[in-house]
C-alpha cells in the first residue's frame, strides 16, 4: 500500500508537458501510426498514383512527358509482344497455379500422416522457398543447359528414351513450359506447408464421425477435408496467384523474355520497356494493365476471407 | 459396400492411434506415402545438390559428362570458391546485401511494432479500416511500383545509393510485420496491460516493458522473416542501382558474373551457393519462427 503510493508520488513528480502529451491517446497513436504511414504513403500509395499518371503520358527517362490519354494504351492493343506477353502471363499463372495447388495439396495430405523427422521434413520442404530465388533460378538455367543438361543427360544418356538432348530454352513452347516448370517447383513448398497447417487445425473427431457414417477415403477427403481446408486455401490461392502473376526475377533470370521475346510477362515486358528501354510511360502503362487482374483477386480473398470469418461464429473485428 | 468399409476401418484405426504400427499395411503405406514422398523431396532439393556440386567440379569435369559422372564429383576443387572470393566484388556484394537487409529490417520492425500496437491496442475510431488498408498495401507487388519509384528516387537524389533500397523495402516489409504482430498483440491478454496502467505506468511503457516482452517471438519471426525477404528482393535493386560495387548479391551474380556469352558456371553456381548459405543458417536456427510466420500471416 505504501509502496503503491510511493511509486505514485515519484511518478508524479517529473511529468512535465512531454510526458503528459505521450500519454494522450489521440497523440500517441498518431505518432505509433507516424513511422509506417510515412513510408507507406510516400513509397508505396504516391508511387502507385504516379504510376497510373504516367502510364496516360509519354515520359522518357530524363523528359518529363505530357498527357496523351489512352494512347499507350490503344498502341499496345497492336503490339504483338505484349499481346504475347498477356497470353503467357495467364497462361504461367494458370497451369503453375494448378500444379502448385495439386501437387502441394499432395504434399501436404503425406506430410500429415504420422512420420518419422517430420519436422525435418518439414523444415528441407521450405528450403526452395527460403532460399532467393534468382539464385535458385540460376541453378535452373544451368540444369535447361541446351550442351550439358542433367535432365537430357539422364533422358539420352541413362534411360536412352531420347536421342537427341532437349533444347529447353531455345524454343518458344520449350521455354514457356521450362519456365512454368521451375515456377511450380519453386511454389510448392508454400502451399503445402499452409495447407498443412490448415489440414492440422481439422479435428479427428470429424473423421471419425464420418467413418462411422462408413465414408471411405475418397468421401472423407471430398466432404470433410475439403470442405473444412476452403476458406485457408482461397487464401493462399489468392496469395500464389497475385505473385505468380506479378513473378518477374525467375523470367528475367532464366531467359530475360527470350527467345525473340516469346516468353515476356507483363513484369518483364514493363521492365525491358521501362528502364533499359527508357519509355517510362510506356512501360507503366504495361504494369497498369495488370491491376484489373489484380483487382479481381484481392476482391476474391475479400469475400473468402469474409466467409471465413463468418464460417468460425467471429464477428468482424 | 459394407465389406469395403469394413476392410478399411481397422486400417484407419491403427493411423488415427499413432503409438500403433499397422505391420500389415507397411507395403501399401510405402506405395501411397513413403514413395512419393521421397521423390517429392528429391525434385525439390536437387537443384541445391546440383548447384553445390558444380561449385567445386574443375571445368575438365564440369564439360565432360562421358568420362566422368556428373552426379560426382572426383577432384573437388575450391578454385571457383576462390575466384569468386578474391577476382570480383563478391564480398563487397555480401556485405551491401547484409547491411542494406539489416537497416531495412530494424526500420520496418520498428514502424511495424508502433503500428500494430496502435491498431490493436490503442483502439481508435477507424482502427479496422487502417488494419485493412496495411493488409491491401501487402496486396500491391513491387511489379507493377518499380517503374514509378524509380522516378521517385531519380527526383529525391537517392538514385544509385542504398537508401534508395532501405527506404523502399519497407513499403512490402511493413505490411507483412505488422499484419503478423497484430496477431501476436491479439493473442496478449489486455488484462495485463490494465494491471500496469492501474499500477500508474505509462502507455509507451506498458509497451516497453509488457507488451514487447510477450510478443518477442512474434518479433522475431517477422525479424527473420522481414531479413530473408530484403535479403531475396531483386527487381528494386535491379531499377534503382547502377554501380556494380553497390549491388546486393542476388542482382550482382546474375548481372556482373554473366558477362557476354561464356558462362562460368562454376563461379556462378558458386555465387549462388555463397549468396544463399546467410538465409539458409539463419532459416536452419529458426525453422520454427519461419514455420510460425509463414502459416500465421496466411491464417490471419
Amino acid at each position: 500500500m505504501t509502496i503503491a503510493a510511493e511509486a505514485r508520488t515519484t511518478h508524479h513528480l517529473p511529468q512535465n508537458w512531454l510526458v503528459r502529451l505521450l500519454d494522450n491517446k489521440s497523440f500517441l497513436i498518431f505518432l505509433c501510426l507516424l513511422p509506417a504511414a510515412a513510408l507507406l504513403l510516400i513509397f508505396l500509395t504516391y508511387p502507385l498514383g504516379l504510376g497510373i499518371w504516367l502510364a496516360f503520358t509519354d515520359t522518357k527517362i530524363g523528359r518529363s512527358g505530357h498527357f496523351i490519354g489512352f494512347e499507350n494504351f490503344t498502341s499496345l492493343m497492336q503490339d504483338r509482344v505484349f499481346i504475347t506477353s498477356v497470353w503467357n502471363t495467364l497462361l504461367y499463372t494458370g497451369v503453375a497455379t494448378v500444379g502448385k495447388f495439386a501437387l502441394g495439396l499432395w504434399l501436404a495430405l503425406l506430410l500429415n500422416n504420422h512420420l518419422p523427422f517430420k519436422s525435418l521434413l518439414r523444415a528441407l520442404i521450405l528450403v526452395p522457398w527460403i532460399v532467393p530465388t534468382v539464385l535458385s533460378a540460376i541453378a535452373f538455367w544451368w540444369i535447361y543447359d541446351p550442351q550439358f543438361s542433367i535432365i537430357s543427360y539422364v533422358l539420352v544418356d541413362v534411360l536412352g528414351w531420347r536421342t537427341t538432348y532437349i533444347d529447353f530454352l531455345g524454343e518458344p513452347w520449350a521455354a514457356r513450359w521450362s519456365l512454368i516448370a521451375a515456377n511450380t517447383w519453386r511454389g510448392i513448398p508454400f502451399v503445402a506447408i499452409s495447407l498443412l497447417a490448415g489440414l492440422q487445425t481439422i479435428s479427428p473427431a470429424l473423421y471419425e464421425a464420418a467413418m462411422l457414417d462408413g465414408a471411405n477415403a475418397w468421401q472423407r477427403f471430398r466432404h470433410v477435408t475439403f470442405p473444412m481446408l476452403m476458406p485457408i486455401l482461397a487464401v493462399v490461392l489468392t496469395f500464389s496467384v497475385l505473385f505468380t502473376f506479378t513473378d518477374f526475377q525467375l523470367v528475367y533470370a532464366i531467359t530475360r523474355g527470350g527467345p525473340i521475346n516469346s516468353t515476356h510477362l507483363m513484369a518483364t515486358l514493363a521492365f525491358q520497356r521501362g528502364i533499359p528501354g527508357g519509355q517510362l510511360g510506356e512501360g507503366a502503362a504495361i504494369a497498369v494493365a495488370m491491376i484489373p487482374f489484380l483487382v479481381l483477386a484481392t476482391l476474391f480473398s475479400y469475400y473468402a476471407l469474409a466467409r471465413r470469418k463468418w464460417q468460425q461464429g467471429e464477428d468482424n473485428d | 459396400m459394407t465389406d469395403h468399409a469394413a476392410a478399411e476401418r481397422p486400417h484407419l484405426v491403427e493411423k488415427e492411434n499413432s503409438g500403433v504400427i499397422d505391420w500389415s499395411s507397411g507395403p501399401r503405406r510405402f506405395i501411397t506415402v513413403y514413395l512419393p514422398l521421397s521423390i517429392f523431396v528429391i525434385v525439390l532439393l536437387f537443384p541445391f545438390y546440383w548447384m553445390a556440386i558444380t561449385a567445386i567440379k574443375p571445368n575438365a569435369e564440369l564439360y565432360d559428362y562421358k568420362t566422368y559422372n556428373p552426379f560426382w564429383v572426383s577432384s573437388p576443387t575450391l578454385d571457383n570458391i576462390k575466384r569468386l572470393l578474391f577476382q570480383t566484388d563478391y564480398p563487397q556484394w555480401l556485405l551491401t546485401t547484409m547491411t542494406v537487409a539489416t537497416v531495412a529490417t530494424v526500420l520496418s520492425l520498428f514502424s511495424s511494432v508502433l503500428a500494430a500496437y496502435a491498431i490493436q491496442r490503442l483502439k481508435f475510431k477507424g482502427s479496422q479500416y487502417v488494419g485493412l488498408a496495411i493488409y491491401l498495401a501487402y496486396l500491391v507487388p513491387p511489379s507493377i511500383l518499380f517503374i514509378p519509384m524509380a522516378t521517385l528516387i531519380f527526383q529525391l537524389g537517392l538514385f544509385d545509393s542504398q537508401w534508395a533500397l532501405i527506404l523502399t523495402y519497407p513499403t512490402f516489409l511493413i505490411p507483412f510485420c505488422t499484419w503478423l504482430l497484430i496477431g501476436y498483440f491479439k493473442s496478449i491478454p489486455y488484462e495485463l496491460e490494465e494491471c500496469a496502467m492501474i499500477d500508474g505506468a505509462t502507455r509507451l511503457q506498458i509497451l516497453w516493458q509488457i507488451t514487447l516482452p510477450l510478443a518477442l517471438p512474434g518479433l522475431i519471426s517477422a525479424g527473420i522473416f522481414a531479413f530473408t525477404l530484403s535479403w531475396n528482393e531483386f527487381i528494386y535493386t535491379l531499377a534503382f542501382i547502377q554501380s556494380a560495387e553497390k549491388k546486393t548479391v542476388p542482382v550482382a551474380v546474375l548481372t556482373q558474373l554473366v558477362e557476354g556469352d561464356v558462362y562460368h558456371w562454376g563461379s556462378l553456381m558458386a555465387g549462388a551457393l555463397l549468396g544463399s548459405i546467410p538465409v539458409a543458417l539463419l532459416y536452419s536456427f529458426f525453422v520454427d519462427y519461419y514455420v510460425a510466420s509463414l502459416t500465421g500471416a496466411v491464417k490471419e
